[in-house]
């Protein structure tokens, strides 16, 4: 007797915990309010029917605890049953899997009006580069990156040029205007994650990988990584700041652009040139 | 030997053969069993010590063998998550432990309890004993094949292990063993450590492999005389349908093994693109990453269900057994079993949905995924359904029974949130991650281990294990290890990533602190609990009241041998015939609340038992 009691104390323990529970969501400020929306629906629905199967199965080890005397019934099927329950269950998982893939078609279609930022990645670091005038992103390779080039931006591509480099951990972005993220890495898997905008995705070699989001709160936000990459991964942090469009214009216009920090590396060049002839 | 066996009702029921009226019978007919189409095995009995157990070839001590090895790997396991529950917990009393020791007990805790201790123990160790006896076998078809198998396990292990004494130690490369990061310099373990892991597991593949030809074949083909397919005990089904699906899974983890292997040793490029690394591009191009997650999921999804599957039926005969009922929906529990097989095969990137693969995968991957889930929850209501109405004794063993059904249920669930693709972009890579594969593949089929060793001891050792400190072990395991991965999942909502050797200042995360140490504390009391088995196993050997044979009164071919522990050839001198499904329990009309598979049908005449 006492097991039913205490299986039935785990259940309703779990669902005091849930109610009652200190730990949840950080805040978002992202427009992927859906994803938690999608999140609160499995729950009532999962949640639900893990407590029914539990009280289900408390309840039988109450009502049909061993006695000598009795028998158990002798049914070895019952079609209808298993066929309510079976197209029950269909519908539930359909009723969940329904929200998902819509929010996921939102996911993977990026809006038109979305700036791009490209983030790269490394063995344990960040940096961002956004589209100049031109509003594209030059190509880039990895075998481009140098001191003079730390994008490895392809120097023959003229939408490259007017690129904006911000060559810290932090970037800024714009309240309420749509990024597209453009990740991608020089060495190992990364992940450009930051909980209070739900989105994630990895940064693989080789490739580059894209999500997207609109912030929606302006403040200051920790990027962690959240794929795996060695030793340092736990200290692979960043920084998002979002701002008003104003403070965001202003503080896009003190970044440098990629000709500007050529011309600055060049300048430094022939000024060595020069120290070396003397 | 000969009285117990001229006693064994089993042995009786050997009048079916009849067929040819050679004895007396009710009615012959009702009682009719095809012959037999082949011959009896020939047996190599053992003639030394070495022979009978070493290098034995008697699949129950070679199950005995798979169980020990892989418990003890299970031991090393348990201590290393021990080692990171400290620094998760107590970073300030883990001052001996680095980043790089840290990543590195990770890794090795999850690659031993998945492959090592889990897989082996199911397969290894519960195949090898229970198939044979199950199904009626003398022993598996190739004894020398199946020998060949648990040593090339041993070397496995040994090799593992060997890797935490070598340069550099074992690899820390995170179980899924990810590359680039794998092999490069900034992993621990990147040079000897990964070469050893990559070696252990090609040879784990090759030992396997030898083992589970053995399984599937004896099951298709060593059956005896009367066991159906549609008569064999679930657990039967389950070992079966997991050895399918591992003989055709890992291939996958060989091929990418032995690839890792020639891109970290030849620096070849099969998963290496364009790196950059200390400013120097390496000498490496062209390859893709996320090809071997692919390679690696192929095997890696099977493989949950490689664990699962023997648990679901291990499960279900226990639950009949002590609920005195038969199994509710035998035939949908088969072919549950037999679909959750194949669909497995068809959702591997559910792992992969932030990996960076193309997006629109995500659309089939969610759908399948979540289609597995209707005949998953077929079962748990044909587990909870069985227990309905039944006659139900709450012993040690149901109770873990009743464990596993609660952690199941649970990890099933928070399984259905992270198949389903777009809610499982802010879950990924969290500790709700962490929380449902634990409950679903770590506590769920631990439940049904240890129930499955109560309800077999007696069996394998011939004394029952003491069920007052079975209780205990139970109820410590159970409310502790549930109060480590309930409230785990909550840390995934805040957005802790996993992977994470010390959270640092992150303003969120500091309400985290809290859990953590809780959820340490009960992690070290859980790891501890489990020595009251090892405890209650030495005692029982030495003490223990001896086990009646078949104390449970179950019905399926392993309680009827010839003695108890059987003897190598495990029936005697004539295999026992089969007449109906191992799940008549409390049949009405009948004079015991159990019919035994071999009773044949006119000794049971005024039963209405259903035709199987």
């Amino acid at each position: 007797m006492h097991a039913g009691i205490i299986f039935l104390l785990v259940i309703v323990g779990s669902v005091l915990f849930h109610i009652f529970t200190p730990w949840y969501w950080t805040d978002i400020a992202s427009n992927w309010k859906g994803m938690d929306d999608t999140i609160t629906l499995t729950f009532w629905v999962g949640g639900g029917v893990f407590v029914a199967v539990c009280l289900f199965m408390i309840y039988c080890v109450f009502r049909y605890q061993h006695k000598e005397d009795r028998r158990a019934e002798y049914k070895p099927e019952d079609k209808k049953l298993e066929k309510i329950l079976t197209w029950a269950t269909t519908l539930g998982v359909a009723a969940l899997l329904a929200p998902g893939l819509i929010i996921w078609n939102q996911y993977v279609n990026v809006p038109k009006n979305a700036i791009e930022v490209d983030v790269m990645a490394w063995q344990w670091g960040w940096q961002y580069r956004l589209p100049g005038k031109d509003g594209k992103l030059g190509t880039t390779q990895v075998r481009n990156i140098a001191d003079n080039n730390p994008f490895g931006i392809n120097p023959d591509d003229p939408f490259g040029k007017d690129d904006i480099m911000v060559e810290s951990d932090v970037i800024n972005l714009e309240n309420n205007r749509p990024v597209k993220i453009l990740l991608r890495s020089v060495d190992v898997l990364h992940n450009w994650y930051v909980p209070q905008f739900r989105a994630k995705m990895d940064a693989v070699p080789g490739t580059v990988t894209f999500y997207w989001f609109e912030p929606n709160k302006v403040g200051e936000y920790e990027v962690l990584c959240a794929e795996y990459c060695g030793v340092g991964h736990y200290a692979m942090r960043g920084g998002v700041e979002v701002q008003d469009k104003a403070d965001y214009e202003a503080w896009l216009g003190e970044q440098e652009t990629f000709e500007q920090l050529s011309a600055r590396y060049e300048k430094l060049n022939v000024d060595g040139n020069k120290l070396a002839k003397k | 030997m000969s009285d117990e066996y001229d006693n064994n009702k089993s042995y009786q029921a050997q009048s079916s053969e009849v067929m040819d009226g050679s004895t007396g019978s009710v009615n012959p007919d009702i009682d009719y069993v095809r012959p037999s189409e082949v011959g009896e095995q020939e047996l190599y009995h053992p003639h030394s010590f070495i022979e009978k157990w070493v290098f034995c070839q008697d699949a129950k001590v070679i199950g005995v063998q798979y169980f020990l090895t892989a418990v003890f790997t299970g031991v090393v396991g348990l201590i290393l998550s021990w080692l990171m529950r400290l620094q998760l917990g107590f970073p300030e009393l883990a001052g001996f432990m680095t980043a790089e020791h840290y990543y590195q007990f990770v890794t090795m805790h999850g690659m031993i309890m998945v492959v090592y201790f889990l897989t082996a123990l199911f397969l290894g160790g519960f195949g090898n004993y229970l198939i044979p006896l199950m199904v009626g076998a003398r022993d598996m078809v190739f004894p020398y094949v199946n020998m060949l198998s648990f040593w090339m396990f041993f070397v496995a292990v040994a090799v593992l292990m060997a890797s935490f004494f070598v340069p550099g130690g074992p690899t820390g490369a995170g179980w899924t063993l990810y590359p680039p990061q794998t092999i490069l310099e900034g992993t621990p373990g990147a040079g000897m450590g990964i070469l050893l892991m990559l070696i252990s597991l090609s040879l784990f593949v090759i030992g396997f492999t030898m083992g589970g030809l053995n399984y599937m074949i004896t099951i298709l083909q060593a059956r005896t005389r009367g066991m159906t397919l549609m008569r064999m005990p679930l657990t039967v089904w389950g070992i079966f349908t997991a050895t399918v699906l591992a003989m055709l899974a890992f291939p996958a983890l060989l091929v990418s093994a032995i690839m890792m292997t020639l891109d970290k040793v030849l620096q070849t490029s099969f998963f290496m693109p364009t790196i950059l690394k200390a400013g120097e591009v390496l000498e490496y191009g062209g390859g893709s990453p996320i090809l071997f997650q692919h390679l690696f999921w192929f095997f890696g999804h099977p493989e949950v269900y490689i664990v699962a599957l023997p648990a679901f039926g291990i499960v279900s005969d226990l639950i009949s057994v002590h609920a005195r009922k038969n199994i509710f929906g035998y035939r949908m529990m088969v072919w549950a079993i037999v679909g959750i097989g194949a669909l497995s095969f068809f959702v591997w990137a559910h792992h992969m949905y932030v990996s960076g693969m193309n997006p629109w995968f995500g659309f089939f991957f969610a759908t399948t995924t979540l289609i597995i889930a209707v005949p998953t929850a077929m079962k748990v209501y044909n587990w909870i359904l069985t227990l309905w109405r039944g006659n139900i004794r709450i012993n040690v063993v149901m109770l873990w029974c009743l464990g596993f059904i609660v952690t199941f249920v649970n990890g099933g669930i928070t399984g259905i949130f992270l198949g389903n693709v777009s809610v499982d972009v802010p879950l990924s890579d969290t500790y709700f991650v962490i929380a449902h594969f634990h409950m679903v593949m770590g506590i769920a089929p631990l439940m049904v281990i240890m129930g499955a060793v109560y309800h077999w001891f007696p069996l394998v050792a011939g004394k029952m294990l003491d069920e007052g400190l079975g209780k205990w072990h139970f109820w410590i395991t159970f409310l502790g290890a549930y109060s480590i991965y309930f409230p785990m999942h909550y840390l995934g909502f805040i957005g802790v990533p996993r992977r994470y050797f010390e959270m640092y200042d992150s303003p969120y995360m500091t309400s985290a602190v809290g859990m953590n140490e809780f959820i340490s504390i009960a992690a070290f009391i859980v790891g501890a609990a489990q020595f009251i088995l090892i405890f209650n196993i030495i005692k029982t050997l030495k003490t223990g009241k001896k086990a009646e044979q078949n104390p449970w009164k179950a019905n399926s071919l392993e309680w009827y041998t010839s003695t108890v522990p059987p003897e190598h050839g495990n029936f005697g001198d004539r295999l026992p015939v089969v007449h109906r499904w191992p799940y008549d329990f409390s049949v009405p009309g009948a004079k015991e609340d159990y019919i035994p598979q071999t009773t044949a049908p006119s000794e049971v005449i005024h039963t209405e038992v259903e035709k199987t």
